[in-house]
């Protein structure tokens, strides 16, 4: 059931309408059974792994936090007595405590550990094996050697990525203790299968989500049409923006030996356009449906083609992916053990300011391969990841160097070096995303190559884009589609623009907006009979 | 504190660390900072900040930052 279906927007009337005329106690399980129903037509056999990944995480979660209770309980009991003086010093004295209160922590480390290595080797199993009997047989391969193993048949469950790091991230934070497990198993089952963040994220936190999710929300209006405003705008970007544009980047990708220098910098650009629209679409329609239901979901987006660098478009890109990669990831592995001896060495080693970086640096490195990985099992996503990595270390690098420019060069009011730090920051992200375009490495750096010795950039004005597989017609409403997401992006700077509209303009007015808006989709849109509907790009993740 | 302080100025020499209030949330520190500023805390002051303490919360001021050691002090 696509998010772009007749079917997925009869599915979402029709549960909106019954949770709100359904009795507050029918509410939550409406959502997981709707949500499950949502989940079988993706295919009934992936409800395996969804339920294997909820089964396992919810009894981590309760494990772990019985061993809390049950620790601190007798640590309270142990200083009682030894307060009162009526226990032995030996068993119930201040080390006593700190080696029980040890024991028990590392008790709880195992738990996790065992619960999110078995959901993490599930998500291993159905999306690397393949990965990995291609390079295994790469070697044997290089080794001359005669055999080769055959690929295995495994159908990707839909949205696995995202509900496995959610589950991963609900156990991790019972065991920092975040918060306490969730006992009921068929809330916890909810929680991981939110239908609306199933297919593409957002990847929620349990403490963010949770006390919404199971609060048997009342209907009001105006919570309704904000969701629906916002639904209304996803499948704009979507069906109008998105989709239309997608025949012309496929046609430039499937014969990359017909599409070389100017036309690899059209690729760059049309699928960053592509890929925007497509994502944050799907985005708001996740967090319009949520927003209709009263659940309030973490934003994804803050305006990420407005970072000035790198750095700062990984903050406003993909946010719930890249704190969760922070939080349990990078930070896990940066203050590990380990880790911070090998600062110290190297610090007395190499000096205070490379011993400074290996920790930072060995922890991203680590956290843009897995990002590269997450992504999709091939080796275009792990050098994708890798080739950010080296750019924000390079731009890390060179910050001393950026500072003294500065110094002597005023650049805090220029809006001309804001908007050249802002293409720049477009181009290098185009740029690197040219690997999630191409069949492979080799050809997607032979084509970026292209872009310097193929000098065809006449060939776009002599009527070439037209060849792509999109007319005069897509063109003009691209352009006019671009405009408004600029214009709409631009608006949102200092707040929600539906905020706004709210404050400035009467209902019938603001409806008029979003009427004209649904018109322009059912106009425009890409969609209906003989259109092949494509799926969201994010939902491969 | 002030040996708190001035580990923090060699990080942001700029930044008023007695009046901020929101170093994280701000964005005035970022990942990179946080991780200087847990190897040079646990140097100085022998305590262990570990990923479970990694949360704005504790990072968003100096004293903030200062209770977290206090309190890592304390657990010792």
């Amino acid at each position: 059931m696509l998010f772009t279906s007749y079917e997925f927007i009869g599915f979402v009337i029709l549960l909106v309408a019954l949770y709100y005329v359904l009795p507050k106690k029918a509410k939550w399980p409406l959502l997981l059974l709707g949500s499950y129903v949502f989940y079988f037509f993706a295919g009934w056999k992936f409800l395996f792994y969804i339920l294997a990944v909820t089964i396992i995480t919810y009894v981590a979660g309760i494990l772990i936090s019985k061993n809390k209770k049950a620790a601190d309980a007798r640590f309270a009991e142990m200083k009682a007595l030894d307060k009162n003086g009526s226990g032995n010093p030996e068993e119930v004295g201040k080390d006593a405590r700190k080696r029980y209160k040890e024991a028990q922590k590392a008790k709880r480390r195992h738990i996790m550990a065992w619960g999110i290595t078995i959901a993490l080797l599930i998500l291993a199993v159905v999306k690397y094996t393949n990965f990995t009997i291609y390079n295994i047989n790469g070697i044997l391969s290089a080794f001359h050697a005669p055999k080769r193993i055959n690929f295995l048949t495994i159908a990707l469950p839909m949205g696995i990525s995202f509900y496995t790091f959610q589950a991963v991230g609900y156990v991790i934070d019972v065991y920092r203790d975040r918060h306490e497990a969730q006992t009921n198993f068929f809330k916890y089952a909810l929680f991981v299968s939110f239908f609306p963040q199933l297919v593409q994220g957002p990847i929620s936190r349990y403490g963010d989500l949770s006390t919404e999710l199971f609060t048997p929300h009342t209907f009001n209006g105006r919570v309704v049409e904000r969701g629906l405003q916002r639904v209304i705008w996803g499948y704009f970007k979507k069906l109008v923006i998105a989709d239309r544009i997608l025949p012309a980047v496929n046609t430039m990708i499937d014969t990359p030996e017909n599409y070389k220098g100017a036309f690899v910098f059209m690729v760059m650009m049309f699928y960053a356009l592509e890929l925007y629209a497509d994502f944050t679409g799907g985005i708001d329609i996740t967090i319009g449906i949520a927003e209709m239901l009263g659940i309030p979901v973490k934003e994804n987006f803050e305006r990420p083609f407005f970072s000035k660098n790198i750095a700062e478009y990984w903050r406003r890109w993909h946010i719930t992916m890249g704190t969760w990669f922070t939080d349990y990831i990078f930070y896990p592995i940066s203050v590990s053990g380990p880790m911070l001896k090998l600062s110290k060495w190297s610090r007395a080693h190499l000096g205070e300011k490379v011993g400074k970086r290996v920790p930072v640096y060995l922890a991203s490195f680590v956290v843009w391969f897995t990002t590269g990985i997450w992504h999709g099992a091939s080796w275009n996503f792990i050098v994708w990841g890798l080739g950010n990595f080296v750019v924000i270390m390079i731009s890390q690098e060179l910050e001393p160097l950026y500072r003294a420019f500065h110094k002597k060069v005023n650049t805090d009011d220029s809006k001309i070096y804001t908007v050249f730090q802002i293409i720049r920051t477009i181009l290098l992200m185009s740029a690197l995303r040219l690997f999630d375009c191409y069949r492979d490495v080799p050809l997607t750096f032979k084509m970026f190559g292209t872009m310097f010795t193929t000098w065809n950039w006449g060939t776009l004005g002599n009527g070439a884009l037209l060849g792509l597989g999109i007319g005069k017609a897509d063109y003009v409403i691209l352009g006019i589609g671009t405009l408004m997401l600029i214009g709409v992006s631009m608006l949102s700077h200092s707040g929600s623009l539906r905020d706004k509209m709210e404050k400035k303009l009467p209902f019938a007015a603001r409806w008029a907006v979003f009427t004209i808006l649904l018109l322009v989709i059912v106009v425009f849109g890409a969609y209906g009979q003989g259109y092949d509907a494509a799926q969201f790009i994010y939902n491969q993740f | 504190m002030d040996e708190l302080i001035a580990i923090l100025k060699e990080i942001h020499p700029d930044v008023d660390y007695m009046t901020a209030t929101n170093l994280v949330d701000g964005k005035i520190l970022d990942s990179f900072d946080i991780i200087s500023l847990v190897s040079e805390i646990a140097d100085k002051f022998d305590v262990v900040v570990s990923a479970e303490h990694m949360i704005p919360e504790n990072f968003n001021s100096a004293q903030a930052l200062w209770n977290l050691i206090q309190k890592l002090e304390d657990e010792e």
